[in-house]
């Protein structure tokens, strides 16, 4: 995070919530930019994996978010992510990541104001809690605050 | 070149001071519940000087698990490479135990024998080893059957050996083991009488390793000895990892698009990949193979290539094995095999 | 003991199986390690004690142990649930092992058929005892800086070795997640993230499929606690889910399935 602004990545799906960002866009409603969007077909096909890379890179906050259950495009590739996500939650927590940086959400379609709403209120949580610091973060040549003994 | 003085065990304190004054770092052996490792420590309570050893060696000191070889920097079809100034704090090893301090001739005998290894150098001609004669040992120690002892000065530039409760005697043995006793100045004292076999631990020898540089290559082929001896071997790579003289490693870049790192990482012979050429084929398919691998290397092939053994006894394998691999017992099934 | 060698004896004798994988006397008196008899003489050396903890299932993963052909596995419960989980993930054909479950008076039951183990498993005691309970209690309910200082701690002595990964005998992918460098999704060096990433990465892989034998947290030459983390989870999908793994023939992946109502009160 720069000194004031919190790095949320969001992992969505194409169908339901990344069309409904772009509708939220079409729609002239104004929200916060600190979200990158990464789009994936389903959320059925979010590893976690995905959402360690992120604050590995930095990232302070995570949104994860997919079609309602039932209307999955895949049919059922969010009810597969659903069960996924509350396991991975439960690791988390027990590993005792704070669950306030990860969020989960179902925003389809025509949900462009509920994705602006959404965003405002994670960057806003994401911003009172501060800087996730306490995340490993990747080697990669950037400066590591200590170096390998 | 040895000279013999007397450190009383309350003079730790002050010694450890005079070595912190000159800005060196002290690693010793320290327990927390029922593990002895090597860290950091200021003050000589930190410090468990009755451990028979510790689970993983103190070999970081100059190989350690990761280390950063380049930094590199992508700009449009330019790659600016640079490496990093290497971390080598002026370090003062103490406590290790005899078998240890002779690790570090096998580790430098790899590092060091046909180009200069920058990181590896650095860190070691900035390290002075304090070695810690053994009292006691384990059912796994056996330094004696590979040319070591309780009390073996090889590797140490000073060598302590508790005389009782409440006094060492000191061995200096090298210039480096000098200017440290320079450092301590006069918390040395001279020292009269003998008594250091006395203390010692007592490890009869169960093999002698000399023979098996030529002896093994005949066995190479006995597949059915080297199954028999590895069927329990799950290929877990924890033997290599906390082996003080194994040097094995792994070259990997972690990197985004602009920016990476390439480092060094340790590795083990015994992980099943760790032959796969790029090709898709691999030497080493078998667990059998990879652990005739292993014992050729320490007996056979390194006092062969570069008149080190590889294996200094210190048992560390043994122990850690999650399936009682006993490298021990499995050397002298070796030694007492006729060709 | 007297009960296992005669059984094992008799198997071996009669060509019923070719190996019997069992435990031995190990280095020291605190320590048993896995043993391959071969021959009915050979059945004097099979111990049993609370040394035996090595899931002996994670041989079937070694070619060399499958070539000698129908295998006598000498088990604990953990064995039992691994062999059925195994063979639910279509790794383990019906015929291939013999089961030798020895329960806590040292009585020995021959176990044949994959159809014998269920039924064995069927009258097991599940899920956790009152002090794995209260271990990931205390954990749980710890203040969250302290649990995550807790878990720096542990995965700070990680040295990556994979020592959990190769006891494990659910840990069969013959190309592991940590294998791939194309990209390198978990860190080859044990730095911070990467031993975070490995130790999260198993946990959730096993997540619905570990059968909670402890052999992961056995074989760590650091002592790590990852034990926890795969009972955590494993208890998770059991309150969750209602699923358990190890226990049928019949696939029940948690994670391969779904129902409508699942929890979701924490998805906006």
């Amino acid at each position: 995070m720069s000194a004031l602004e919190p790095k949320i990545v969001a992992f969505v799906c194409n169908w339901c919530t990344y069309a409904g960002a772009d509708l939220t866009g079409t729609s002239r409603i104004k929200y916060a930019p600190n979200v990158r969007m990464i789009r994936l077909p389903c959320t059925g096909r979010i590893d976690f994996m995905l959402l360690l890379q992120a604050f590995g890179k930095g990232a302070d906050g995570v949104i994860v978010s997919g079609c309602h259950p039932g209307d999955c495009h895949y049919t059922a590739g969010n009810f597969h992510a659903r069960r996924r996500w509350t396991v991975f939650r439960r690791l988390l927590d027990f590993l005792g990541v704070d669950l306030r940086r990860v969020h989960f959400a179902w925003v389809s379609a025509a949900e462009g104001a509920k994705w602006a709403a959404l965003v405002n209120d994670v960057t806003a949580q994401i911003r009172a809690l501060g800087p996730y610091t306490d995340f490993p973060q990747r080697l990669d040549g950037r400066p590591q605050p200590a170096e390998v003994a | 070149m040895t000279a013999q003085r007397i450190l009383a065990r309350q003079n730790l304190g002050p010694l450890f001071e005079r070595i912190a004054r000159d800005g060196r770092r002290i690693l010793a052996p320290v327990r927390r519940g029922d593990r002895v490792a090597f860290e950091p420590v200021t003050r000589p309570d930190e410090v468990a000087l009755d451990y028979v050893q510790t689970r993983t060696s103190a070999k970081s000191a100059v190989f350690p698990p990761y280390e950063p070889l380049l930094r590199f920097t992508l700009r449009g079809a330019d790659v600016q490479a640079d490496e990093p100034p290497p971390a080598a704090p002026p370090t003062v090893l103490f406590g290790v135990h005899p078998c240890d301090a002779a690790s570090f001739a096998t580790l430098a005998a790899v590092f060091t024998w046909d180009s200069p290894d920058p990181p590896f150098e650095r860190k070691r001609a900035n390290l002075t080893i304090i070695g810690l004669s053994c009292t006691r040992g384990d059912a796994y120690c056996f330094c004696t059957s590979v040319g070591g002892g309780p009390g073996d000065p090889r590797g140490s530039d000073i060598l302590l050996t508790p005389l009782d409760d409440t006094h060492f005697l000191v061995e200096i043995l090298t210039e480096r083991g000098q200017d440290v006793a320079q450092l301590a100045g006069p918390l040395l004292e001279p020292h009269v009488g003998n008594g250091k076999e006395a203390a010692l631990a007592r490890i009869a020898p169960r093999f002698d390793a000399r023979p098996l540089a030529a002896k093994l290559p005949a066995l190479f082929n006995h597949p059915a000895l080297w199954q028999e001896q590895s069927l329990r071997c799950l290929g877990c790579g924890a033997c290599a990892f906390v082996c003080p003289t194994c040097t094995c490693f792994d070259i990997t870049d972690e990197r985004d698009r602009y920016h990476g790192v390439r480092l060094r990482c340790w590795d083990s012979c015994g992980l099943a990949l760790f032959t796969l050429h790029a090709s898709g084929h691999n030497p080493r398919t078998k667990q059998s193979e990879r652990w005739r691998q292993r014992v050729m290397h320490k007996f056979a092939y390194q006092p062969e290539r570069l008149g080190v053994l590889g294996c200094v006894g210190c048992g560390r394998c043994s122990r850690a094995c999650p399936v009682d691999m006993n490298l021990a017992q499995h050397v002298q099934q070796l030694a007492e095999t006729a060709v | 003991m007297d009960a296992l060698r005669t059984k094992a004896r008799e198997l071996l004798a009669a060509g019923a199986v070719q190996l019997v994988v069992g435990y031995a006397a190990g280095s020291e008196p605190g320590r048993a390690r896995p043993c391959f008899v071969r021959t009915p003489a050979e059945a004097d050396g099979l111990i049993w004690n609370e040394h035996c903890r090595q899931n002996l299932a994670t041989y079937l993963q070694k070619p060399e142990v499958r070539a000698f052909g129908r295998v006598a596995l000498v088990a604990r419960p953990s064995t039992l649930r691994a062999l059925l989980q195994l063979a639910a993930e279509s790794q383990l054909g019906e015929g291939r092992v013999v089961a030798l479950f020895v329960t806590d008076d040292g009585a020995v039951a021959e176990l044949p058929t994959l159809a014998a183990i269920e039924e064995a498993v069927a009258q097991l005691p599940r899920g956790l005892t009152a002090a794995e309970h209260q271990e990931l209690e205390r954990i749980a309910a710890l203040p969250r800086a302290e649990r995550w200082a807790f878990w720096a701690g542990e995965f700070a002595r990680c040295i990556k070795c994979y020592a959990c990964r190769a006891a494990c005998p659910l840990c069969y992918c013959a190309r592991c997640i940590t294998e791939a460098n194309q990209p390198q999704w978990i860190p080859v060096s044990s730095d911070p993230l990467g031993n975070l990433e490995w130790n999260v990465v198993r946990a959730m892989h096993l997540a619905g499929r570990c059968i909670e034998c402890g052999s992961c947290s056995d074989a760590c030459p650091e002592g790590l606690r990852l034990d926890l983390l795969n009972r955590v989870l494993a208890e998770e999908v059991r309150t969750q889910f209602g699923a358990e793994p190890g226990l049928s023939l019949r696939k029940d992946y948690a994670l391969a399935s779904f129902r409508p109502d699942d929890k979701q009160e924490y998805i906006r």
